[in-house]
Formats: structure tokens, sequence, C-alpha cells
């Protein structure tokens, strides 16, 4: 028997992926049925689950009008706020890939704010610089411009500082293109030199290509985390999605439905939906990434 | 003439790259800044970075913390939780990721097939069901829906191990193999010393993560003696009548402290384990 341990590879590989697999069957796969299952009732944790079918499914798009507006605003989020962070991302790295004194530096406080970005603390600030005696309103003063608006109460302006909020944090994915950068031979962009290439050349058939493989894989980790944005919109709005739900991202709004007012069979449905959309919506990146990644052999 | 415009281009770009480094900074020192104020200065005068007198008193309020529970018992608990969490995290993930990087065994591939997938999972699918399993286990109001699930390996951290475990050469195993060590002793005795590096990164990444984690409690824990620093700042919002804003300033800044002295410490490790993993901050 303690041969057989130490000596079968096969048991050896599965006694060290032991804790992984006990860990996916118990907070992954029970949770992904139990929560498949929990969509198809009416469940309110302290009464047994009660089998209503599709209801809860139909109920989220015919009668809740708040789902449509957490869609609303989670996609218009998801979609400014990825590309913008990827883009400044992208010219950061490039400014920064150079042979310049004090670049480590410079790298280190771009990273900063991603570092500290999803913390409470950060939120807090935030709420405060565009509230209506906050720092942003005295700085347009300085400048001449008297407005007394709360940035963050304000439905047009909500949503834009919660996009401001994670294109600030553009560190860690500045990090990973000056990375890609730096593995990009400087032989292709010398011989691009010879052949009379400008910056701009350079730039679209050497860097972008070089790096698109990355691009593709930040594309997908952050949407993926955009949808799942919680505690700025949780901090920025006090718990509640507003003004007028301009602040409602899907998250907040799906733990409103679960853990305050205690619908978990709803709620679990709405997870599902969300599943299907960041399943399409990669799928979709996936389908098209064929047209613009470009992957050396 | 040529030397000449070329520095006019060195002082442009620190120039410009230093202006937008001021400005990623900014909200940061505002942030420190305002816990220096005194409270009624803080929304009078916040454009200014510079405080009229350096008021250590809000450090001192906010401390107090809210009906009796200091910022001493949420930092004590915010330590509990992340050290806890961190040690579990790294040593599973460590055997885990070992096991996939050195061992032949029937169904590897399917296994890391899982390890991805859960790594793509949106945590709102599972959130729920995981709520329910451990309010029926009892374990609400406790540490043990934050501290438990982290001892089953953490997919970035199995990833990142397995890569790194993967650049060290195999005819260290088969030397030591020779020698009539098992794969455990290879493991215990030569692998974990050679991936320090990996574990510093995993502990390191496990630490801001657990220290910054603000949903985990909030699900968790409602009774206030339990807070961590993250829920407690929280309370500031929620006692709005207060104004304690020197306060709220004075223990976010405070919060924030140790994730900026891990940075200083251990810069190097953060900036490999973003670059080489892709991982998130």
């Amino acid at each position: 028997m303690k041969s057989f341990l130490k000596e079968n590879d096969h048991v050896v590989g599965y006694i060290f992926i032991l804790p992984f697999i006990v860990g996916f069957l118990i907070f992954t796969v029970y949770p992904i049925l139990s929560s498949l299952y929990f969509s198809f009732t009416d469940y309110d944790l302290l009464s047994t689950p009660r089998w209503v079918g599709f209801a809860n499914y139909q109920k989220m798009f015919t009668e809740d009008d708040k789902i449509i507006q957490s869609l609303k605003v989670t996609l218009l989020y998801v979609f400014t706020s990825v590309p913008a962070r990827l883009i400044i991302a992208l010219l950061v790295a490039m400014l920064l890939n150079v042979a310049a004194r004090g670049v480590a530096v410079y790298r280190a406080i771009y990273y900063l704010p991603s570092l500290i970005g999803g913390s409470v603390a950060v939120s807090i600030m935030w709420r405060q610089i565009f509230g209506d005696k906050g720092l942003l309103n005295a700085l347009l003063a300085i400048i001449g411009i008297h407005t007394d608006i709360s940035w963050i109460g304000y439905p047009a302006t909500a949503l834009s500082t919660l996009i401001l909020l994670s294109v600030w944090q553009f560190g860690s994915s500045m990090l990973i293109f000056l990375a890609g950068l730096k593995n990009i031979p400087a032989s292709y962009y010398e011989a691009a030199s010879v052949d009379g290439a400008g910056p701009i050349r350079k730039f679209f058939n050497i860097t972008l290509p070089m790096l698109s493989p990355i691009i593709l894989f930040n594309l997908i980790l952050q949407t993926i985390s955009g949808f799942l944005t919680f505690t700025p919109a949780y901090i920025i709005s006090n718990g509640e999605g507003g003004p007028l739900g301009h602040t409602l991202l899907y998250s907040l709004y799906l733990f409103h439905r679960a853990f305050v007012f205690f619908e978990m069979g709803y709620a679990s449905a709405m997870a599902w939906v969300m599943l299907l959309i960041i399943g399409v919506i990669t799928l979709i990146i996936f389908k098209t990434s064929k047209y613009w990644v470009h992957y050396e052999n | 003439m040529l030397n000449g415009s070329r520095s006019i281009k060195t002082v442009v770009y620190h120039v410009f790259v230093c202006a937008l480094a001021i400005a990623a900074m900014y909200p940061i020192l505002w942030l420190i800044a305002s816990s220096l104020k005194p409270n009624d200065e803080i929304y009078s005068t916040a454009s200014s970075l510079i405080p009229s007198t350096f008021t250590w008193s809000n450090y001192a309020k906010g401390w107090q913390g809210f009906a009796g529970t200091t910022f001493g018992t949420f930092m004590k608990n915010s330590f509990i939780i992340v050290i806890i969490s961190t040690i579990g995290a790294v040593a599973s993930s460590a055997a885990v990721g070992y096991g996939f990087a050195r061992v032949k065994f029937f169904g590897s591939k399917f296994w890391f097939g899982a390890v991805m997938l859960t790594m793509l999972l949106p945590q709102d699918v599972t959130i729920i069901s995981q709520y329910v399993m451990f309010s029926k286990l009892g374990w609400l109001s406790t540490f043990k829906p934050i501290i438990v699930p982290q001892f089953f390996g953490i997919p970035f951290f199995i990833f990142l191990i397995m890569q790194f475990i993967r650049t060290i050469p195999g005819e260290l195993d088969e030397a030591a193999k020779m020698d009539g060590c098992s794969k455990y002793t290879i493991f215990y005795k030569i692998i974990i010393p050679l991936i320090v590096p990996a574990l510093v990164t995993s502990a390191i990444f496990s630490f801001y993560w657990r220290w910054d984690d603000f949903y985990t409690p909030l699900l968790y824990l409602n009774d206030p003696k339990l807070y961590p620093m993250s829920l407690a700042l929280k309370l500031f919002l929620d006692n709005d009548a207060l104004n304690n804003w020197g306060g709220m300033f004075a223990m976010s800044t405070l919060s924030l402290l140790p994730i900026f002295i891990v940075f200083v410490a251990f810069q190097k490790y953060i900036v490999e384990g973003i670059s080489t993993s892709g991982l998130k901050g």
C-alpha cells in the first residue's frame, strides 16, 4: 500500500492535485449545479425551494425594468472602460518602453492605482472627489468654472465617474504590455526602417500584430471582471445603484435580489443570464480574433 | 545641433511623463492630505494639498472606530483573515502546481482544464449557492466562509507556480530519484526551495486580494467586532451624521499603508508576477 502511494505516478499525481479536486467539486461544481436548480425555483433561504419552471427567467424580461436598466448600464460600463483602459495602457507602455532615466519610478507610480484600485478606501476617496464639495469642483473653480453639482449624484455623469475609476487603474495592463513590447525583436523595427517605414506604419505592422495575443488575453479577462465590478458601485452609490439606477451594475442588482431581498431563485436566474451573456461575448471575441490576432509559428 | 534637439526631446519627454505621473498620483495624495486637515478645512480647501495645520488627531479620532470597536480590532481581523488565507492559498497551490508540472497521471489534462475553467468562471454564478451552503453549515458570522475556500488551490497561483516549476531542469528530479527520493521528497526538499520566488509572488497577490476583499466579508459578517478594515471603512459612510471626514480619510489612508509597504518591499516580485502571468493587481 505504502509503495503504491509512492511509486504509482497516477496515484501520486492525484494526491498532489487533491486539494484542487476537492475544492473544485465543493466550491465550483456543486454551486453551479445547485444555482441552476435554484434558478427554476422560488427560494427565500428559509422555506424549501418551490419549483416554478421558467417563471424567473420570464419575469426578468417581461416585468423587471431594473434588469434592462442594469444590463444597459453594465454593457455601457464594460464596453467603454475596458477598451479605454487597454488603449491608455498600451500608449503609456510604449511611452515607457525607452531606455530613459527614471523609467522604473514612473512604471511604479503608474502601477500604483491598479494596486489599490479595488479597495474600499479608493472607492470612498472617489466618492469624495466627485461629490458636490469635492476635489473636482474645487479644481474647476480655480479655472473659473463654478459648479456645485455632485458628479456621482447626477444621472448623466454618475456612471462616468465609475468608468474613470476603472480607466485610472490601467497600470497592470500597462505592465503586461510593457513585458510584451520588450519581447519584440529590435531587428524587426530595424528592417522596417531600412524599408522606409515611419513610426505609424511600424506601430500597425509590427507592434500591434506582435502584441495581439496579449491584447486578446487582456480583453477577455477584463471583460469578465468588468461584468463583476461591484465594490466601487456599491460604495459610491451607498449600495443603491443610484441616481435613478445609473450606477446599478448587474452584479450590484444581483446582490440586492439575493442578499437584501433573499430572492435566491430569481438571483440565480440572473447569474445564469449573466454567464450566458459573458459566454456569448467571449465567444464573439474568440471567433473574431482570428482576423486580428497574429500568432508566430 | 543634433545634440540640442535631442536634449529638447528628452526634456519634453520627461515633462510629459512626469505630468502624467502626477495626475495618476494626485487622487492618492489628496486622500493623504485630507487625512491631515482639520475637519472643517477638508472641503473648504479641497483644491489644496497642504493642510493649514497638520492634524494628526484625525488618526486618533478615526482609530476609535464605532460603538466601542476600535480600528485595532478591525486591523487584527484583517490580519487574521489575510495571513491564514494566504498560507492556505500558497501551500495548496504549490502542491497542485507541482502535480501538474512534474507528475504524469491519467486525466491531468482534464483537471488542468478545470483549473482554467474555474479561473474564467464569474463568481456571481457560484456565490449564491455558496452562501446557501455556508448558511446551512452554520458558518455565517464567522471567518470560515472567507478563509476555508482558500485552502483548495487558487487557479492563478497554480498556473503561476506551474509555469515557474517548468523552468527548473528535470535532471534535478532525475538525480534525486536515483538517490531514492519519492516525488513527495523531491517536492519538499528540492522544488520548494527553488520556487520561493513564485511562492512569494503568489503570497503578495493573495495578501492584496484578501486585504482589499469587500464582497465576501459583506456577505458573511454582520457583527462589527468581526469586520476587517475594508468593511469597517464603510461604517463611516453609514454614519454620515457623524461627519467624521477627517477620521474617515485617516483610516482610509491607514488601510492603504500595508499595501504600500509590501509594494515598496517586493516591487520586483510584483512586476515579474504581472508581466509573466498577466495577473491582475
